[in-house]
């Protein structure tokens, strides 16, 4: 892993009007910021080429933050929007930063979809549990039994695993840490974006002050301990009894596959064909 | 393209086609949709055509969706257009008030059928005029074309096309059921003499570039994604580079801009049909497929010695308030036939300042001939209307 010092970040971030930004203290999509640059200039990809698409949400607001062509768009809808984009541009490097409501509860269906098609764009999900923006309601990852301000008795909803909904759907890469292993996000990160397909990699992160706060989970140096000793690798986890893999999560590359064919790649494909049989007439 | 120079022909097509060869010859290069009838051929042939010409064709999984990757698509550059029906032009209204927002041009066409909600999809109807206005919330001003024959529907997506890049909005072309479907003859023109408004790129260095300028010039000029300028997009209200905003006076600005670029440019973007006018006392006001019962109504009534006109308004938003006020002011009677319960006639009395009763439904000079059973008015029913005012 290339060290990316944290003066060299600085020429990715608009430096006018922006900041100070909205996240609350302890807030983990810092660091996610910090690892999706990291990655960036990794792997050496010009600002210019990236477009950074989001929805609504605490998450969402990280473009404007952001030095790259930046699209801040309707709540759900990231994915759907960063489809027309990739599709018309395909020569771009599209990221999605989006939050666990946004991308399963309203955007559930974009996201499925654009699973499914291939289409290569970098998911990067941040999954606080919680509905951080509005002020703490439960989302679709919200832990059974806990507390959010819609669910004052305890949460009665199962949970979405969203890696196991992204391979069902047909995602091609896929992958999950949490924002304590930021090495490890960033290096996910720079493999879905090397990665041709759709690829998502979900960061576990932490809220302290809503979600942490209503559920008694502790400051946010004690949630950074909680996301190490709960988000373990698949190997570990294999070794736990079952009563204690309750509120353990995997992490690490759950799904890589090159085999399938990306989505714009396969409407090139398309375009080349007419183009061969037709001999360019066309009235 | 071939090479040989295409001569203007006759053809036979039908209307929905028309729209669809309309924004094709405006340069549509993105079109993303989802299937509802009675819009669909209009994907349909914009699946066939548009990989042909290196162009993009993408059914989405809904309607949200569809809006959405044609906004990003314009904003990467492409000249894009999606079409429904009304439900699924109900779910892209939040995205509809996204590409105002953001001044984002794009092309939805609402082939009209009959509603509330599922409605009669075999049917026409008229009764999404007030959405095409109101649709999205909070105040943005529409654009929003209606043609009345298969050529029009040809010509008028061509301008709906020119009217999105010139004043960076998204642009209606309202149409229905019967207009969509029927067939008519349409002279092609030469498509490399269409007239297209290209889009203006920004000659400022980056670092200088307002995606949003107070007082800009029209066509807006326009960066595109992947073009050196990254620009912020954002709904929220924002500020000259595109940056979030909670100031009033940046506000301001922003929603003066996106109102008055449209009030300022009336003249520009609204176009109506005058028809026997010219002594005419009484004026049946009509738009898109009923104002073809009109004119014929306006034929039987002429036969019968009585002076009738008919005018129609092509640009139904912005509402041709000066026109209808130059040209009905005086008349003896207004006769409104559409297939709704009385929205081109509510907009009429808003101008006219018509006394509207709510027992009788009627004002003093206007007299409304509505249907919402999935039925067209019929010459004979507007004539029998124009033999009880004359």
């Amino acid at each position: 892993m290339q060290k990316i010092s944290q003066k060299s970040i600085h020429k990715y971030l608009r430096h006018d009007k922006k900041f100070p930004h909205v996240w609350c203290p302890g807030c983990s999509n810092g660091i996610v910021l910090g690892a999706v640059i990291r990655a960036i200039a990794e792997l050496g990809l010009k600002k210019d080429n990236i477009a950074m698409v989001s929805g609504i949400g605490c998450s969402s607001r990280m473009p404007v933050y952001a030095d790259f062509n930046t699209l801040h768009s309707l709540h759900g809808r990231a994915i759907a929007y960063a489809t027309g984009v990739k599709m018309y541009k395909p020569e771009m490097d599209v990221v999605v930063i989006t939050g666990d409501g946004d991308a399963t509860a309203i955007g559930g269906n974009h996201f499925i979809h654009a699973a499914r098609r291939n289409i290569n764009l970098t998911v990067v999900l941040i999954n606080n549990n919680i509905y951080g923006m509005t002020g703490g309601q439960y989302s679709p990852t919200t832990p059974h039994g806990d507390i959010a301000t819609t669910t004052p008795y305890g949460n009665i909803d199962p949970t979405f695993d969203i890696c196991k909904l992204a391979i069902g759907a047909g995602a091609t890469f896929v992958a999950r840490t949490s924002a304590y292993h930021a090495i490890e996000t960033q290096s996910f990160i720079k493999q879905a974006f090397e990665h041709k397909g759709f690829s998502l990699v979900e960061i576990v992160s932490a809220c302290p002050v809503i979600y942490g706060r209503l559920n008694k989970k502790g400051d946010a140096p004690t949630m950074m301990k909680q996301m190490k000793e709960n988000v373990i690798s698949v190997k570990d986890y294999e070794k736990l009894s079952p009563d204690d893999k309750t509120n353990k999560v995997t992490r690490g590359i759950l799904m890589h596959d090159t085999e399938k064919k990306e989505y714009t790649e396969a409407y090139g494909d398309l375009i080349d064909s007419l183009d061969e049989s037709e001999g360019g007439s066309n009235e | 393209m071939s090479n040989n120079k295409i001569k203007p022909k006759t053809v036979l097509m039908q209307g929905n086609e028309a729209i669809a060869r309309g924004a094709l010859a405006a340069g549509l290069d993105f079109f993303a949709g989802y299937p509802i009838t009675p819009s669909t051929e209009i994907a349909e042939i914009c699946s066939v055509e548009l990989p042909k010409i290196k162009g993009k064709f993408i059914q989405m999984e809904d309607e949200i969706a569809s809006i959405s990757a044609i906004i990003g698509a314009s904003l990467a550059g492409a000249r894009t257009m999606t079409a429904t029906s009304g439900p699924g032009y109900s779910l892209m209204t939040e995205g509809i008030g996204f590409a105002k927002m953001t001044e984002t041009p794009c092309v939805v066409v609402n082939v009209m059928r009959g509603g509330p909600s599922t409605g009669l999809p075999t049917k026409p109807s008229q009764s999404d005029i007030m959405q095409a206005r109101w649709g999205n919330h909070g105040d943005a001003p529409a654009i929003a074309l209606y043609p009345n024959s298969v050529s029009e529907s040809y010509a008028l997506s061509i301008r709906a096309m020119n009217l999105a890049e010139k004043y960076r909005t998204c642009v209606v072309i309202l149409s229905d059921e019967v207009l969509g479907h029927m067939r008519g003859p349409i002279e092609l023109p030469d498509i490399s003499k269409v007239k297209i408004v290209k889009r203006v790129t920004p000659t400022k260095p980056p670092e200088w570039y307002q995606h949003y300028p107070d007082n800009p010039k029209y066509p807006m000029p326009k960066a595109c994604f992947g073009e050196g300028y990254r620009f912020h997009v954002t709904g929220l209200s924002h500020d000259a580079k595109g940056f979030p905003t909670n100031r009033a006076d940046e506000t301001k600005i922003l929603m003066d801009r996106l109102r008055n670029k449209i009030a300022y440019h009336i003249d520009d973007i609204v176009q109506i049909e005058n028809y026997q006018m010219h002594d005419a006392k009484i004026v049946i006001f009509a738009a898109g497929i009923t104002s073809r019962a009109a004119k014929e109504a306006v034929m039987m009534a002429r036969k019968k010695g009585i002076r009738v006109g008919m005018m129609r308004p092509l640009t139904i938003w912005p509402f041709p308030d000066a026109l209808v006020k130059k040209y009905l002011g005086e008349k003896k009677a207004i006769i409104v036939p559409e297939l709704n319960e009385g929205q081109l006639s509510l907009e009429l009395k808003r101008v006219m300042g018509g006394i509207w009763n709510y027992e009788t439904r009627k004002t003093k000079k206007i007299k409304e001939i509505n249907r919402t059973d999935g039925l067209l008015i019929t010459p004979d029913q507007i004539l029998q209307t124009i033999m009880e005012v004359k």
